[in-house]
């Protein structure tokens, strides 16, 4: 084999520069060039100029484009690392230019529904597995590329960027994928596992949020670790069962994705799922919360939407339903906790 | 019965029969046969990647279970030196593996060898017997022959021995993407994935591949049915190579999936069932066994590996719906399905339409009724699933031109990934399925023994599948107005279906309601001594045989149209 010239070597493309995604730019930038997508002219600007976003300085082998088809074209591996709200629109301006050569990843904890055309939720009398789509499923059915892989795990952004030991799971069908991710990401601090069952990992990062907002709550009520404990576990068991019904497996939410992320946003204060919970419990409106945070708390839209499937699908989600009366409907969270702590759970494991 | 469909005579696309890639083929035959064997060979080693150990395991293996088979399974078919042949092959390996005078190379040498053996013979038995001659007497005597048993029974008096007024393509009509699979079959090659219901399906689809002008395919035939003289002569005249589903050894499949893969790179066109065996619940196939579909996905990266980026070596799935009023077989099928619901590994093949005389009186009860079948060619696609245009192009959702090729580069070569392509197989499968789905054509009888099966089943709620099937026959009748009205409750959601493309309806079924009941209730099963449906004298619905009509039902399975009731 002859060595690769170097120059030919194409660059890896990041799409969102959020916080998420500028821990993975940084973090590949110290094996290959990166391309960052940023849909503002400042950013762009800020990290050609000055190599920082929003003030923070980045590695200098990153360059930020606005042009979604420069980036398709220098890189054969693109990262999408931007929340679920913007996911298909942002998707939809990159299909163009994506060829089934390309493989993608994405790092978005979210879902996205999937209605007939002009019907919202409230229209719907049901949602069934088909109206709801995990990040994967939208990359597969709004563009040509099918090497499609997800990166999920306790990866919380803040931590990343300082370099602190972490790791990750790449999860694809495509074991090309899997090992793509890992050459590209592995570092002496970050480790990275591969696992096939992409759905099961997307959701395990996706339903861990739930119990993150409750968990906030817990801790913004003043309560003790033995109920934390009592949530974590619980919040587990709707984990497995949700997850299970959206066609993940179970092993995938034992892994590190799962069990792994949930134990690390319910108990971070830096994880904003954790921080809607916490601020609610002190007393705060959602509407407050949402409207002082930038970024994304991915778990408010993912009740809303879990709710409404588990009502479709005749199931029962008693963490979800009362958060979601909690976030929508003014229930006050310490009913929403009486309530829990009277439905007859009986058996403490039943899913292995 | 008025019907508009496709009664065309098509011009051959290649005249010559020495253009024809399977005259090449059989042109060649010995050096494929061997470069099929060498391949196995390799790819063998590959999976056992090169560890004599596992090899020798392999090698016992597949003598223990070639000795089993012969010994509990044996057919007419089976050549007679079979245990000469693997009696060599013991006695080989006992000598080897005991010899301690031999190094390792050389028993790794003598393992080699005997693995040469057994590919080599695999690959003799597998390949196709195609004889130009015996092709067009096939064909004549096809045509010829079912012209006169058509014309016979419907044109009265002594003429009707020399009456050309029905041919059969008044009995079959053949529908669909006609004009495009002629034109990639003169430019690429066509592997051909056809529903599969009936054993008759080998030489229909043999039949309209000659309508339609093209070149023999080469199709897997089950070597059950070489066992029968005039079926053995058929198959071979019509091209077909040899698969024995009792041989499940690694040799023997590698083998056949090499044969497969090197003769679409040859550009020979096939034939697949990818259903694997005739669909036994009479549902359309939804898992389709991956095995042979992969060697259409890995011929196709084969070809980019060569270099050959044009349309001559793209490989263009097409797939095929046969739709029927009866399927002969029916009512073994059925109970073969109900006896092993999944568990298909207690059952034994059996053939059961095996007896020339039994074909015969099906023929003849065939063409004497008016029992019609169509044949649905659906959009050409490309190894992933993508439609492709008459030139061959590929098109991906959004109607933009790609190139397969790219499905296969990872940094910027063409790159062998078995794992990648066994993905894509199974992709490749769910867009057949689909395709098969959407191309799915509608018939009168589908129609009353779905809303007949669903009504009985509604009536029954409390009961499960097969207590509901163990009723007694006697005590089931549906009031025919109730019936009536059921029918068209499905057939308003069948046409708002086809409205949205998820399916197709034969012209037949643009009558009123009453005429779509009569001729469905004349068709469904109607050869059957038992009927699924019929009238009874006081003018309501009966059913002779529930199972039947079970199987008839299933032919609408996976429309969602069952919740309606």
């Amino acid at each position: 084999m002859t060595l690769k010239n170097s120059s030919k070597e194409k660059s890896v493309g990041v799409v969102g520069m959020g916080s998420f995604g500028t821990a993975i730019a940084n973090i590949l930038a110290e094996k290959s060039k990166v391309i960052a997508f940023a849909r503002r002219a400042e950013m762009v600007d800020e990290i050609n100029h000055h190599h920082k976003v929003d003030g923070l300085p980045i590695n200098e082998n990153i360059v930020g484009t606005q042009d979604p088809e420069m980036l398709c074209n220098s890189c054969d591996t693109i990262f999408f690392m931007i929340p679920s709200s913007a996911f298909q629109e942002v998707i939809r301006t990159f299909s163009p230019y994506l060829y089934p050569y390309h493989l993608i990843l994405h790092g978005t904890k979210g879902l996205c529904l999937n209605l007939p055309e002009g019907k919202k939720l409230s229209d719907m009398k049901l949602i069934n597995r088909e109206n709801i789509l995990t990040m994967s499923e939208v990359i597969l059915k709004e563009t040509v590329a099918i090497r499609v892989g997800c990166l999920a795990g306790p990866n919380l952004s803040r931590e990343l960027y300082l370099g602190q030991p972490a790791a990750t799971v790449v999860a694809s069908k495509y074991n090309e994928v899997i090992l793509e991710g890992q050459r590209l990401l592995r570092t002496d601090k970050f480790q990275v596992y591969g696992n096939s069952d992409i759905v099961g990992v997307e959701l395990s990062g996706v339903l861990k949020n739930i119990i993150a907002i409750a968990a906030g709550a817990l801790a913004g009520l003043g309560l003790g670790e033995n109920a934390k404990g009592l949530l974590v576990s619980r919040g587990m068991v709707e984990l497995v069962y949700l997850g299970n019904a959206l066609g993940g497996s179970i092993k995938s939410f034992i892994g590190l994705a799962g069990i792994g992320d949930l134990v690390t946003t319910c108990n971070s204060t830096l994880s904003r799922n954790y921080t809607v919970g916490y601020r609610l419990a002190k007393g705060e409106k959602l509407s407050e919360i949402l409207e002082s945070m930038d970024e994304v708390a991915e778990g408010i839209n993912t009740v809303r939407l879990i709710k409404a499937f588990v009502e479709g699908r005749g199931m029962r989600a008693p963490i979800t339903e009362n958060l979601y009366k909690v976030l929508f409907e003014d229930l006050k969270i310490e009913e929403a906790l009486q309530y829990l702590m009277k439905y007859p759970f009986s058996v403490d494991v039943d899913f292995l | 019965m008025a019907e508009a469909y496709i009664k065309h005579k098509y011009e051959p696309i290649l005249p010559q029969k020495d253009e024809w890639p399977v005259v090449k083929l059989s042109k060649s035959r010995k050096d494929f046969v061997k470069t099929v064997a060498e391949n196995s060979k390799k790819s063998i080693l590959e999976i056992t990647g090169n560890n004599m150990d596992l090899l020798k395991e392999e090698l016992e293996t597949t003598l223990h279970r070639e000795k089993l088979r012969i010994k509990q399974n044996p057919w007419a078919v089976d050549p007679d030196d079979e245990k000469d042949f693997w009696r060599k092959v013991r006695s080989t390996l006992v000598q080897t593996s005991t010899d301690n005078s031999l190094t390792k190379t050389q028993k790794k040498k003598k393992y080699l060898e005997i693995l040469d053996d057994i590919t080599m013979r695999y690959a003799e038995e597998i390949a196709s017997n195609f004889v130009h001659t015996h092709y067009k007497v096939t064909r004549r005597m096809v045509t010829f022959g079912f012209a006169r048993l058509l014309n016979a029974a419907r044109v009265k008096g002594i003429k009707s021995i020399f009456s050309n007024q029905y041919s059969l393509q008044d009995k079959i009509q053949v529908l669909g993407e006609t004009d495009q699979i002629r034109e990639l079959a003169s430019k690429g090659t066509i592997v051909m994935v056809p529903t599969h219901f009936s054993n008759l399906d080998s030489i229909l689809i043999g039949w309209i591949i000659s309508v339609l002008g093209l070149p023999p395919f080469i199709y897997g035939a089950g070597l059950n049915l070489f066992n029968i003289g005039i079926f053995a002569y058929f198959m071979n005249a019509l091209g077909a190579y040899k698969v024995d589903r009792r041989k499940k050894n690694l040799p023997y499949l590698e083998t056949l999936k090499t044969y497969s893969s090197e003769a679409i790179q040859f550009g020979v066109h096939s034939l697949f069932f990818p259903g694997g065996t005739r669909s036994r619940s009479g549902m359309i196939e939804k898992k389709l066994k991956l095995g042979l579909l992969s060697t259409a996905v890995e011929a196709q990266r084969a070809n980019y590996q060569n270099e050959i980026k044009d349309i001559g070596g793209k490989v263009f799935i097409v797939p095929v719906t046969i739709n029927y009023h009866f399927v002969l077989e029916a009512p073994s099928l059925i109970q073969e399905h109900l006896s092993i619901t999944g568990q298909e590994r207690y059952y034994k093949e059996r053939d059961e339409f095996s007896t020339s005389y039994k074909i015969s009186k099906f023929l003849i009860k065939f063409f004497t009724k008016g029992s019609d079948i169509s044949v649905s060619i659906g959009r050409a696609m490309d190894v992933l699933g993508n439609y492709v245009d008459n030139s061959g192009n590929s098109f991906d959702r959004h109607g933009r031109k790609i190139d397969t090729r790219d499905y296969f580069i990872s940094n910027g070569q063409v790159t062998v990934d078995a794992q990648r392509e066994e993905e894509y197989t199974y992709h490749l499968g769910k867009r057949i399925v689909e395709e098969f789905h959407i191309n799915n054509r509608v018939f009168s009888s589908h129609l009353v023994a779905f809303t007949a099966f669903q009504m009985i089943k509604q009536d029954n709620k409390k009961l499960d599948l097969y207590s509901l099937l163990r009723l007694p026959e006697e005590d089931i009748f549906l009031v025919y107005v109730e019936f009536r009205e059921a029918c068209q409750m499905v057939l308003d959601k069948i046409f708002e279906l086809e409205a949205s493309g998820k399916l197709q309806v034969a012209p037949h079924m643009k009558q009123d309601i009453d005429s779509i009941i009569t001729h469905g209730l004349e068709n469904v099963g109607m050869y059957h001594a038992k009927r699924p449906l019929i009238k009874n004298r006081n003018g309501n619905i009966e059913t002779q045989d529930l199972t039947l009509l079970y199987y008839y039902h299933n032919r609408l399975d996976g429309y969602d149209l069952e919740k309606l009731f």
